[in-house]
């Protein structure tokens, strides 16, 4: 029994056309995925603008319904449908948001936004509430004098201390971190992704880090899934993917990402150049006659590839 | 000196905020040449985009200081009707955003033809229409004469990127400024967006000025790279130097706070406190000198200056020479050129 | 597009009957009834009630409304107890009068709100920005009626320049000249002291969409192409702001209705809005329910007129 298990959730959004608004063909933003992710680990989704990676995200924590499946979080089930039961959960999953700008509210000042969800689930007096959200600041490295100020106060990064401030409050113990730092600058980046990895060691965090930038997936995580039209193509440890990719959307995604070393661009250009003239020739061999990815098969006790029934 | 497609001397460009100008763009000087990348590198607010404003005369409400030469002339202060006989023909720009800076109610055919039609004004209505077609075509969109008559929100990011990018080749400009041009794309279109560029500046032989946040973009398309610090130039070198052998504190640390394939899950390098706003950029001495509080004072140059310290490698302020990391972990260094 | 339209007209069925429905059940909470106005207090109530019976009065309510719906959509609309004869021909005359009063008024509209609205986007924070802003505060501050009287206090009654009455000078011939001229010169007066007020609106809603689109990405675009200022403004500000003040069109319909009852009223022009009032005070029951029909089916078709102009002049929410 894996901390969080995910088993073939599929998310499907109704698509309505015609002229007397009939349903029609639904479209499946997530087609059926399947993952586990032990505690203490992040976890890496990782795909393209549509692949499904944020929807996945926002099912696990109840923001998307699921039309089918299966999410199961130390034991209990999670269903769609039910959201308002779901209020134990809602403790101990949280989220962290892409946007430091809009997800904060700006009419509230810090103290009000960090214990928002503290006043939902604990009940406190007004100076055991303050004096939590003091510490929680500390915590995340802001001073404790800034509960009084705004959000339009503090810079980007600071922002998303305020966000992951706001997410620990309650002591979640999976937190789903929602593209956490594209909007950000690099240095700014790198102290919010240190930042994350600390408190993981000193709250025995899980994370499920939804990403499109594979350097920081890299960095960040010990699995990834790689997602592409709602479904997955690949899944395994880091080194996994990419040292050893397998399925050819993984190789090309993984040969697109910038190279920080000028003297390997021919080298690079040569090898995405192989890796185009692959994709192109071995389409077929990889997805199906809808375009969409086959089912998982193991190739080893942890990687999983997409590949058509041979075996 | 002569060669220079583009010689910028001393630009200044200042905002006015509450009756007071600020320098977003503070004394800079650089250089680009016909068929050379050059790579301008910053966070945000350290006046890259404001600087790539000023040298198409785009901004509105800034006073701008300084030379600008294009093609030996100065265009820093030419009338709005010359300055519009260069943009858009000579010198064009790629932006960020590529839906936000298309107009949503015209089909893309009618916003490429337009560019035509104000530095072409002699060709027919069906030339133009066959030119942008071409165009569509040029900038690698499959289907062009379908993609012609489509409206922005109807293509997909990179579509609506290589539209941007067939706008700014439209006349054959000698120079192009691309703001930012894949940081709102994934990264397979990222890269086709790139290799885009690449060929485009094979076939035409024209100057890019590429501004980006990005050092992965930068190591993969610039010749050269001046990395900015709060409205000035901090370092400029070539791609290679920059990479192996940056000397800036401020190029250092940001080069230790990438997240990069190949590296261990080590902890990454922060630089201390934040960005100043324009209202707060420290006017006297170096301005990256709160960042490094560790360093000696005495360290800094009253008047921090551009040193040449290789043929072609500018460092501002004496700060580099006695700069460290403060956890005296000496950074992991980079692949050494031979 | 079509089929955004077909859907749309649609949707406005269902919204009319209910309409229908709502009018017809308030008649019917009124006091009284046709017969109550229309007979002599002094005749027997067993002949009262032996009328009511034949007049289908005493049906159920549902059973009432089919036989007025269904005469309504024949244009059979029963008859006025006032002037004793068919709603229907009593609201024919007035209606176009209306028609002609609302039609000068949103020319006038537009013709005030245009020029004003983009002087005052284009230069906005000049002093002819801030005139013009004064001048929509004042209108939004002003209620019409006061303002329309104080019009024809001073245009009508003070300077006598313009008639304070009617639609048309008595004894003129219609189909003449002069017929026409006089027409125009009775509606002027209503039409300008309304369009004054109600164009304050639109000046609004036009300033606010240029300054919006001076700052959007895409004017920097046409700038970095070499445009003009005159271009930048003519092909992509002026364009873009000006169709979502196209599609407000069918909005000011609806807003025309209220300020005509009014202004109908204070300069005694004989139109639909002053016969509603009166027919209220007088309790003419089946002209106000028919009237408020009408009023309530115009706001519908504007708002119909608003969404498909909208779907035609913006790609963004065509349907395909």
């Amino acid at each position: 029994m894996s901390f969080l298990e995910v088993r073939d959730l599929k998310v499907h959004f109704p698509n309505r056309g015609g002229l007397f608004s009939r349903k029609t063909q639904p479209i499946k933003a997530v087609d059926g995925i399947h993952f586990d992710i032990e505690q203490g680990q992040t976890y890496g989704l990782v795909g393209e603008s549509g692949s499904g990676k944020t929807t996945t995200g926002r099912a696990i924590i109840g923001l998307n319904s699921i039309t089918s499946g299966s999410v199961t979080f130390e034991g209990r089930q999670l269903t769609s449908g039910d959201l308002q039961r779901q209020g134990a959960f809602r403790r101990d999953i949280q989220m962290i948001f892409q946007d430091p700008y809009s997800s904060l509210n700006p009419k509230k000042r810090v103290l009000d936004i960090i214990s928002e969800p503290l006043r939902n689930f604990e009940r406190l007096s007004a100076s055991e509430e303050k004096a939590r959200v003091q510490q929680l600041l500390e915590q995340v490295g802001l001073s404790p004098e800034s509960i009084l100020k705004y959000p339009h106060e503090f810079s980007g990064g600071q922002r998303q201390r305020i966000g992951i401030a706001r997410a620990i409050a309650l002591k979640p113990k999976l937190i789903i971190a929602d593209e956490p730092v594209s909007a950000l600058d690099v240095s700014v980046q790198a102290q919010v992704l240190n930042f994350m990895r600390d408190i993981q060691k000193e709250f025995n965090l899980t994370y499920l880090l939804i990403s499109h930038d594979l350097g920081i997936v890299r960095h960040m995580c010990d699995q990834i899934g790689i997602m592409y039209k709602g479904r997955y193509v690949e899944q395994g440890t880091t080194d996994d993917i990419f040292d050893n990719p397998q399925h050819i959307y993984t190789k090309r995604l993984i040969s697109a990402i910038p190279d920080i070393d000028p003297t390997k661009r021919e080298e690079k250009y040569k090898f995405r150049e192989e890796v185009r003239t692959e994709y192109e020739l071995a389409y077929g061999n990889y997805f199906g006659e809808d375009g969409l990815a086959y089912p998982l098969k193991p190739i080893s006790e942890t990687h999983f590839v997409a590949l058509p029934g041979r075996g | 000196m002569n060669e220079a497609l583009l010689q910028i001397e001393h630009l200044t460009t200042s905002f006015r905020i509450a009756d007071q100008y600020y320098a977003a763009v503070d004394d800079v000087t650089l250089s680009v040449r016909e068929n050379e990348v050059l790579a301008i590198v910053g966070e945000s607010g350290s006046g890259k985009s404001a600087l790539a404003y000023s040298i198409m005369g785009l901004h509105t409400r800034a006073k701008t200081e300084g030379d600008i030469y294009f093609n030996g002339h100065n265009i820093a202060r030419l009338s709005p009707s010359k300055l519009n006989k260069l943009r858009g023909k000579d010198m064009s720009m790629i932006f960020q955003d590529p839906l936000s800076a298309l107009n949503p109610l015209m089909i893309v055919g009618a916003q490429i033809e337009e560019v035509i039609l104000l530095h072409q004004p002699k060709l027919s209505r069906k030339d133009r229409a066959d030119k942008a077609v071409e165009l569509l075509a040029k900038v690698g969109i499959p289907r062009p004469e379908h993609t012609y008559g489509r409206y922005p929100h109807e293509l997909s990011g990179g579509m609506r990127q290589r539209v941007i990018i067939a706008i700014a080749i439209a006349n054959g400009p000698k120079l192009l400024i691309a703001d930012e041009p894949t940081t709102a794309l994934d990264v397979t279109i990222q890269l086709q967006i790139l290799e885009l560029l690449r060929k485009l500046k094979a076939d035409s032989k024209a100057g890019i000025v590429l501004i980006t946040h990005d050092l992965g973009v930068v190591s993969e398309m610039a010749d050269r790279v001046a990395v900015m610090y709060a409205g000035q130039i901090v370092e400029i070198a070539d791609i290679y130097t920059l990479i192996s052998k940056a000397r800036h504190p401020y190029t250092r640390s940001l080069l230790q706070s990438i997240p990069t394939a190949g590296e261990t899950k080590s902890r990454l390098h922060v630089i201390q406190g934040i960005v100043p706003s324009l209202q707060n950029l420290p006017r006297q001495g170096c301005r990256f000198r709160s960042r490094i509080p560790w360093i000696d004072e005495s360290a800094h140059e009253e008047q921090p200056i551009m040193h040449e310290i290789a043929p072609g490698h500018w460092v501002r302020c004496s700060c580099y020479k006695h700069f460290r990391f403060p956890d005296s972990k000496e950074e992991e260094l980079r692949h050494v050129l031979p | 597009m079509w089929r955004t339209v077909a859907r749309r007209l649609v949707i406005m069925i269902p919204q009319i009957l209910l309409l229908s429905i709502l009018v017809f059940l308030m008649a019917k909470a009124m006091p009284g009834d046709a017969l109550t106005g229309l007979l002599d207090p002094s005749i027997d109530p067993a002949a009262m009630d032996a009328q009511r019976v034949r007049l289908g009065l005493n049906n159920p309510w549902h059973v009432q409304y089919w036989d007025w719906i269904t005469q309504a959509v024949q244009g059979d609309f029963g008859q006025s107890f006032r002037f004793k004869m068919p709603v229907s021909d009593l609201i024919g005359q007035r209606m176009m009068n209306t028609v002609w009063l609302s039609l000068a008024t949103l020319i006038l509209t537009y013709l005030i709100a245009i020029p004003l609205g983009i002087t005052s986007g284009r230069f906005n924070d000049t002093w002819a920005d801030r005139l013009i802003t004064g001048y929509t505060y004042i209108g939004f501050a002003a209620p019409l009626f006061i303002f329309a009287l104080l019009m024809l206090w001073v245009f009508g009654f003070h300077f006598g320049w313009f008639p304070t009455g009617g639609s048309v000078e008595p004894g003129t011939e219609p189909g003449t000249v002069q017929y026409v001229a006089s027409k125009i010169y009775h509606l002027l007066l209503p039409a300008i002291s309304m369009a004054l007020i109600t164009t304050v609106t639109t000046v609004q809603y036009l300033r606010s969409e240029i300054i919006d689109t001076k700052q959007k990405d895409f004017i920097i675009t046409a700038r970095a192409k070499g445009a003009s200022e005159a271009r930048v403004y003519n092909r992509h500000i002026l364009r873009n702001s000006l169709l979502p003040i196209a599609a407000f069109f069918g909005y000011e319909i609806t807003g025309l209705i209220g300020g005509t009852i009014f202004i109908e009223n204070i300069f005694s022009y004989p139109g639909m809005g002053q016969l509603f009032l009166s027919s209220i005070s007088l309790r003419d029951f089946s002209v106000v329910t028919s009237l408020v029909l009408l009023y309530g089916a115009a706001s519908i078709i504007g708002a119909l007129i608003s969404d498909i102009t909208l779907s035609i002049v913006d790609p963004r929410i065509r349907i395909k």
